[in-house]
């Protein structure tokens, strides 16, 4: 891969901490409310799937969306001030954290009713070979919602018709706290892709470049009109279901083993990096990695240490700004409200 | 397990009454169905998790085993549809969704099955299944987590559909409507966890569709829904300063709707204010006005009035919900409005008193969740 590239891969994977990060700190001091489920632990995910993917393809995604959306290059600072509910976020101030929007980078949206992105992504798929262009529709969600309905109806007619779609499973794992043993019969999530004939690959979620490899290729058939694609990402997610949740229902052992072992910030960076490891950072980023992070580092391209400090005060400006831009603006009013859905009652007297 | 056991006749034998909350006492009652009759089963999304559903699904998977509370697979259509399976079969299905957003996906199964059979089949099929749905409010839930659908459940024969509101009608309906041989959807407000209140131990069933009146009053009837009927208390309080006695009923159930007890109070009283969770338009409140105006239009001597949510999806920011949820301060305005008093400087001031000085997004200041 080409240095620059993977340079703007490790930008993005760590500003997706760090934007996450805050956002914590900012829902802990009351400024963001509501839901708010975050990413850390499974950024190699949407980082690596979505630079594999064009400016014009398209993005479904759920309420975990916030690194979906600024990789999609929605600015750090609409995206934090939709979470802080304000009238300059990317939905208006009338979505919040689970609903991000931007019909411009074709992010289509967050959704928070699990097993409801299927069906969208298909319809935008059908939208797409209609008009026969070389575009795709990127299709996120995690474990817990492939035992849905929309889920097997979507696939089929995905499948059926031939549609431009990659169907992205984050597979973290859990459905809140239910272990993925527990809710689905086949806990291999891609098998399930194979039952209607669409090509599935089991890929190392915590590895960015090996997300980035597995999703170029699936690209690639999609945009030669082979039909949909599936990918299962397996990885993991470092906090709580939602900041509302303590996540005390997974053993500390499995989240000290990720957190030690296989964080992909840690991965991303070794990977960037061009020094040589040492046997402790190598140890550091866990053992399954090794293969491909010496691969990468041999070949790879020259990032030294100084660079990588310069890019993360980058990345903590743009964070800072953010939380300012989003605490100084206006929140939406009841005439936002009624003119952002001004349709069906218009002019009624309902008291 | 044995489902042909008998099930014991346990009706009414509460004893002494002890403070708790609406989780603990649904909680309590959940523990009494599960126990009184082993045909009883709890299933739902986080019901066997560390937060048990709010705290009232807690320690009731140790206490009755994986068998009879479980959790689910996302699923709800299917689900629901294999509670209703079961149900035909002799087993009583209690289903939770943390979000009566969530049911909406089960409409089909709700509607054209468990709404129809007993009717559908010449009765040969009943459908003993309680649907628990909680519904959100505020905290920046937005418009997927925090409806409030009582009218959509409630046009449809065939459901019942119930909201209490006091712990001691959280435990008691939910008592009665796990035996009740009928569907009944069974709406939780998620602020009525938190409220306090004397609940008797033991066993006891309240009865579906009948309303109960929380405070005496001769000026006005304020008849409320769910978490409404706190505000409703509230108003009351305040208009009693300003001399305007009104009368509080808690209707408890949307589906039977306890007409009759509204048209007794609004005899003695000539007016009418309604006030409810869900959207004005096509709404419970317009449906009780409705009914009362027919029925009693010669004890009116007012036009009827109701506080509704605005027809708009919930919103998320702090801000807008502040506009959006009607309080103590709109029901005893719009009182005021019915019973012809002109608002001036005393009826401001008290009107005033009423608005919350909290974000309108959360119980009460000190609250910290869960949600
Ligand atoms: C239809 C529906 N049922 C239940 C919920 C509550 N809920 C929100 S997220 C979630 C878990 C989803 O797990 P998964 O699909 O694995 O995604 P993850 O959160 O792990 O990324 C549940 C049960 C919901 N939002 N929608
Ligand atoms: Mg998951």
């Amino acid at each position: 891969m080409e240095s620059d590239a993977l340079k703007k891969m490790l930008r993005d994977i760590l500003l997706a901490r760090a934007f996450e990060e805050r956002a914590a700190q900012e829902y802990a001091q009351g400024n963001i409310a509501g839901f708010l489920h975050l990413y850390p632990g499974e950024e190699a995910v949407g980082v690596g799937v979505l630079h594999a993917a064009e400016p014009a393809d398209y993005v479904v995604s759920t309420y975990r969306e916030h690194v979906h959306a600024l990789v999609r290059g929605v600015p750090a600072r609409v995206v934090m001030a939709e979470l802080f509910g304000r009238k300059t976020g990317c939905s208006g101030g009338m979505g919040g954290s689970m609903h991000l929007f931007d019909r411009e980078r074709r992010f289509m949206g967050g959704y928070a009713i699990v097993g409801e992105t299927f069906p969208v992504a298909t319809g935008i798929g059908y939208a797409i070979a209609m008009r026969e262009l070389p575009e795709a529709v990127i299709c996120f969600f995690g474990d817990g919602a492939v035992n849905q309905g929309t889920f097997h109806e979507s696939l089929n007619m995905a499948a059926l018709w031939k549609l431009p779609v990659l169907f992205v499973c984050e597979n973290n794992h859990y459905q809140i706290g239910t272990e993925i043993h527990r809710h689905s019969a086949v806990a291999e999530v891609y098998k399930r892709a194979c039952g209607y004939r669409i090509p599935a690959r089991r890929v190392n979620g915590m590895d960015v470049l090996a997300v980035h490899r597995a999703t170029a290729e699936a690209l690639r058939q999609v945009r030669a009109g082979n039909g949909p694609q599936f990918l299962e990402c397996e990885t993991y997610r470092f906090r709580g279901h939602s900041m509302a949740d303590p996540g005390s229902y997974r053993p500390k052992v499995e989240l000290q083993a990720f957190e030690k072992g296989e964080d992909p910030v840690k991965i991303a960076i070794a990977e960037t990096v061009a020094t040589y490891p040492s046997a402790e950072q190598i140890a550091a980023v866990g053992s399954d990695n090794i293969d491909n992070l010496m691969g990468s580092l041999h070949s790879g391209g020259h990032f030294p240490p100084e660079h990588l400090d310069a890019m993360q005060a980058a990345i903590a400006a743009e964070v800072e700004e953010a939380v300012r831009f989003a605490s100084d603006s206006p929140e939406p009013t009841l005439a936002d409200a009624e003119a952002a859905l001004d349709c069906n009652r218009h002019g009624e007297v309902l008291i | 397990m044995d489902i042909s056991m008998a099930t014991e006749p346990l009706i009414n034998v509460a004893a002494a009454a002890r403070e708790q909350t609406g989780a603990e006492a649904l909680n309590d009652a959940l523990a009494l169905c599960l126990q009184h009759d082993p045909t009883t089963l709890l299933i739902g999304e986080g019901v066997p998790d560390p937060k048990g559903i709010f705290g009232t699904t807690s320690g009731l998977r140790q206490r009755f085993g994986a068998q009879r509370v479980l959790d689910m697979p996302l699923a709800e259509n299917a689900l629901t549809g294999i509670c209703i399976g079961a149900a035909i079969s002799g087993l009583r299905p209690i289903m939770v969704h943390q979000r009566i957003d969530f049911a909406l996906l089960a409409m089909d199964q709700l509607i054209n099955n468990a709404a129809k059979w007993r009717y559908m089949f010449g009765g040969q099929a009943r459908v003993p299944l309680v649907v628990r749905c909680i519904v959100g409010r505020g905290w920046g839930q937005g418009p997927q987590h925090a409806q409030s659908l009582q009218s959509l459940f409630a046009h449809i024969p065939g459901l019942k559909v119930v909201m209490p509101v006091f712990p001691d009608d959280a435990k008691g309906l939910l008592c009665a409507a796990v035996a009740d041989d009928d569907p009944v959807i069974f709406i939780e407000h998620r602020w009525l966890h938190t409220l306090r209140g004397d609940v008797p131990s033991g066993y006891f069933e309240t009865p579906l569709g009948k309303a109960r009146r929380r405070r005496e009053g001769r000026d006005i009837t304020l008849a409320a829904f769910s978490y409404m009927t706190l505000e409703a208390l509230g108003a009351a309080r305040a208009l009693a300063r300003l001399g305007i006695e009104a009368e509080v009923i808690d209707m408890r159930s949307v589906s039977p709707l306890d007409v009759p007890a509204v048209l007794r109070s609004v005899a003695r009283t000539g007016r009418l204010l309604v006030a409810d969770t869900g959207h004005q338009s096509f709404g419970v409140a317009a449906e009780l006005i409705a009914r009362v105006t027919r029925q009693g239009f010669d004890q009116l001597c007012a036009a009827p009035a109701s506080v509704a949510l605005p027809d708009l999806p919930c919103p998320t920011a702090h801000a807008w919900a502040g506009h959006y949820y009607p309080t103590a301060a709109h029901i005893a305005e719009q009182a005021l409005r019915v019973c012809g008093v002109h608002i001036g400087e005393a009826q401001r001031h008290e009107l005033d008193k009423l608005r919350p000085d909290t974000p309108a997004d959360i119980p009460n200041p000190d609250y910290r969740g869960p949600f």
